[in-house]
C-alpha cells in the first residue's frame, strides 16, 4: 500500500517534469523568430552560432530561467502558506505580501539605493514581504486564529494600501524611475540583469531544499496548531522559520518579476487534486508544477499580441483570478469541511 | 508517573485553575468531572503543555515537562482533544502521523516498523477496514477511534482525552470507552479523560476528580466524589443518586421541575 503511494509520487513527479521539459522547450521555440526544436538542439548540443545563438542563449534562455525561478518560488511559496494558515485560497498575492515587496522595491529606487548594488533591490522587497508579514503574524498570534474571511480580507487590504503606496512614490518620483516603478506593478519577466536571475533562481532551489526540512512538520499542521504541538512539533519554531522563507522567496520573486498573481494559488490547487495532500510530494510538485505554469503563461504573454509584448502578470491575473473565483464559490470542498 | 504540584494557570488576565495538586500513578484510569467552564479542559492543556504555568509545575516520571523536548513529550503524553480538524488526510494518514515523533532527523518517508504499527493501532481499534477513507466521509464515531488510533501509535505512557464520547450515539459512547478500558487493562496505559456524563464516568473510571471553580472539589472513587450533596453542591442542581443494579457504581438521575413541584405537593 505504502510503496503503491511512493510509485504514485514518483510517477506524478515525472510527469510534471516532464511537462516542465516541455514547456521550456515550447518557450525556446516562440517568439518573433519561430525556431524548430531541431535548431535549438543544434545551437545548444552542436554549438551552432549565428543569430539564432544569439537569440535562444542571450535572450530567450535567461527569460525562461527567471520564468522557472519566479514561478516555482511564488508557487512553492502558496503551498507554504496554504499549510500554515490551513487555508486554500492564501498565496503572496491574496494576503497582500506581493504588493508589501513590491513597495519595498519602489521605496528603493525612488531613495536611489537600487542603483548602488544589485542586490539592494532584492533586499529592499524581502524587507517589505517581512514587515508584510510581521502584520499578519501579529494579528494571527494575538487572536488567534485568524478566520479565512478576515486572513484574506486583511491581505486585500495590504495590497491596496501598498497600491496606494506605489502609486505615491509614482507621482513623486523622477521622470527616469518611473518606468521601472511601473514593471513592478505589472509583472513582468523582461529583466536581463544576470546577477538578479541568478538570485532569482538560487533562492528558489534553496527555498525548495529548506521547505523539505519541514514538510513532515506542515504535514502534522493539517490538523491544526495545537495537534501539532502534541504530535512533538516545535510550532513557533516552524512558523517563524517558514515566514521568513516565505518572506525570502517572495521578496527575491517580486524584485525579479514584479507582481505575479495568483500563480501561487491555481498551481497548488491542481497539485493538490492529482497528489493529494501529503507536503512531502507537494512541495516539489508545486514547484516544478509553478515554473512549467509561469513559463507557459510567459510565452503566450510575450506571443499573444505580437510585436508587442504583454506583462506576464496580465496572462496569470486572468487565469489565476478566474480560478480564485471558481475555488471560493467550492472551498467547502476544497478544506474539506462538508 | 505524572505529578501535579500546586498548579495555577489561565489565559491572558484570566486565571482559570489555581493550586492543584494531583497525582496519578502508572496504569490509573482517571475521570475528570466538573461543571462547564471549571477547568477541566485547561487541566488536560496544561498537562499537554499548551498552557505555561503561572505558578506550580507538572512532573512526568519524574521530569518537569517544560525541560522535556517537544518529541520526548510526544512520546509520553499523546492527546485525543475535542477539535476533530481533519483536512482531508486518509485515515491511515492520520494515523501515521502519530509516528511522527520517532522520525529521525532528514527521515522524511516512514519505515515499514511505522507503518506496521500504525496498522497495529487500526486493527485495535476496530478501523482497519476504513484505512482508506478520507476521515470527513468517515461518522463521528468512527472519527474518534481514528484519532484514538492516532494516539496509541504514538505509543505513549499516558493518554489524555477531552470529552471522547461528545457528538457519539449511546452504541459509540460504549465502544469507545470499552476499548479505553481495555486499553487501561491489557496495555497498562495510564489514562486522565474529561468526561460531562456523569454515568459514564462513574461506570468506567477507576477514580474521579471533580473540579469546580478552578480547584480540585473532591477526588476518590465514583461512589466516594458521586454523593447527591457533592453534586447538588458544584452543579445546584437537585439529583438522584442511586446505585446501577449490575455494577452497582453510582448513577446520577435528574429530575424535571414539573416532577419535583409534584413530589412537593
Amino acid at each position: 500500500m505504502i510503496t503503491k503511494k511512493y510509485i504514485h509520487w514518483g510517477i506524478c513527479l515525472l510527469l510534471l517534469f516532464f511537462s516542465l521539459a516541455a514547456a521550456i522547450i515550447f518557450a525556446l521555440c516562440h517568439g518573433p523568430v519561430k525556431f524548430s526544436p531541431a535548431q535549438i538542439s543544434g545551437v545548444i548540443f552542436g554549438g551552432a552560432g549565428g543569430i539564432a545563438r544569439d537569440v535562444i542563449l542571450n535572450v530567450r534562455l535567461p527569460r525562461i530561467i527567471l520564468a522557472l525561478a519566479v514561478g516555482g518560488a511564488l508557487s512553492l511559496t502558496g503551498v507554504i502558506l496554504q499549510g500554515l494558515f490551513r487555508n486554500p485560497l492564501v498565496e503572496p498575492y491574496t494576503l497582500g505580501i506581493s504588493g508589501a515587496a513590491a513597495l519595498g522595491a519602489g521605496l528603493s529606487i525612488i531613495l536611489g539605493l537600487a542603483k548602488t548594488a544589485a542586490l539592494i533591490l532584492p533586499l529592499f522587497s524581502f524587507l517589505g514581504a517581512a514587515a508584510a508579514f510581521a502584520i499578519l503574524y501579529f494579528l494571527n498570534s494575538r487572536r488567534g486564529i485568524l478566520k479565512m474571511e478576515e486572513l484574506l480580507l486583511t491581505g486585500v487590504m495590504m495590497s491596496f494600501i501598498s497600491a496606494s503606496l506605489i502609486m505615491l512614490i509614482m507621482s513623486v518620483c523622477r521622470r527616469e524611475d518611473l518606468r521601472s516603478i511601473i514593471f513592478w506593478t505589472m509583472g513582468s519577466l523582461s529583466e536581463t540583469n544576470w546577477v538578479l536571475i541568478k538570485t532569482a533562481l538560487c533562492t528558489a532551489v534553496a527555498g525548495l531544499a529548506i521547505a523539505y526540512l519541514f514538510a513532515l512538520d506542515l504535514n502534522a499542521f493539517t490538523l491544526g496548531e495545537e495537534e501539532a504541538r502534541h504530535l512533538g512539533v516545535d510550532v513557533d519554531r516552524v512558523k517563524r522559520t517558514l515566514f521568513i522563507l516565505a518572506s525570502l522567496l517572495t521578496g527575491v520573486s517580486v524584485s525579479a518579476g514584479g507582481i505575479i498573481g495568483f500563480v501561487g494559488l491555481a498551481v497548488p490547487h491542481f497539485v493538490r487534486i492529482f497528489f493529494g495532500n501529503d507536503y512531502r510530494v507537494l512541495l516539489a510538485g508545486s514547484f516544478l508544477a509553478g515554473a512549467a505554469f509561469l513559463i507557459f503563461c510567459d510565452t503566450l504573454a510575450r506571443t499573444i499580441v505580437l510585436p508587442m509584448e504583454l506583462p506576464a502578470g496580465v496572462i496569470t491575473g486572468i487565469i489565476g483570478g478566474s480560478f480564485f473565483i471558481y475555488a471560493l464559490t467550492r472551498r467547502k470542498v476544497a478544506l474539506g469541511e462538508k | 508517573m505524572l505529578e501535579i504540584k500546586n498548579l495555577t494557570c489561565g489565559y491572558d488576565e484570566k486565571i482559570v485553575l489555581q493550586g492543584i495538586d494531583l497525582k496519578a500513578n502508572a496504569g490509573e484510569f482517571i475521570g475528570v468531572i466538573g461543571p462547564n467552564g471549571s477547568g477541566k479542559t485547561t487541566l488536560i492543556r496544561a498537562i499537554s503543555r499548551l498552557v505555561r504555568p503561572r505558578a506550580g509545575s507538572i512532573f512526568l516520571a519524574g521530569k518537569n515537562i517544560w525541560q522535556m523536548s517537544f518529541n520526548e513529550l510526544a512520546k509520553t503524553i499523546a492527546v485525543v482533544s475535542q477539535s476533530l480538524e481533519t483536512g482531508s488526510l486518509s485515515v491511515e494518514e492520520l494515523v501515521i502521523l502519530g509516528r511522527l515523533p520517532y522520525f529521525r532527523r532528514f527521515q522524511f518517508l516512514e519505515t515499514r516498523q511505522d507503518v506496521e504499527a500504525a496498522e497495529r493501532c487500526m486493527a485495535l481499534t476496530g478501523i482497519i477496514r476504513l484505512k482508506d477513507k478520507p476521515i470527513y466521509t468517515i461518522s463521528f464515531g468512527e472519527r474518534q477511534l481514528a484519532f484514538i488510533s492516532r494516539a496509541l501509535a504514538q505509543e505513549p505512557k499516558l493518554l489524555l482525552l477531552d470529552e471522547p464520547t461528545s457528538h457519539l450515539d449511546i452504541a459509540h459512547q460504549v465502544q469507545v470507552l470499552d476499548l479505553l478500558s481495555k486499553l487501561n487493562k491489557e496495555l497498562s496505559l495510564t489514562i486522565i479523560m474529561v468526561l460531562h456524563d456523569l454515568n459514564l464516568a462513574a461506570e468506567y473510571c477507576r477514580r474521579l476528580v471533580l473540579i469546580h471553580e478552578g480547584r480540585i472539589h473532591k477526588t476518590g472513587t465514583p461512589s466516594e466524589v458521586l454523593t447527591y450533596q457533592t453534586i447538588e453542591d458544584v452543579y445546584k442542581t437537585v439529583v438522584l443518586v442511586e446505585k446501577n443494579p449490575v455494577s452497582s457504581k453510582p448513577c446520577v438521575l435528574l429530575v424535571s421541575e414539573e416532577e419535583r413541584n409534584r413530589k412537593r405537593r
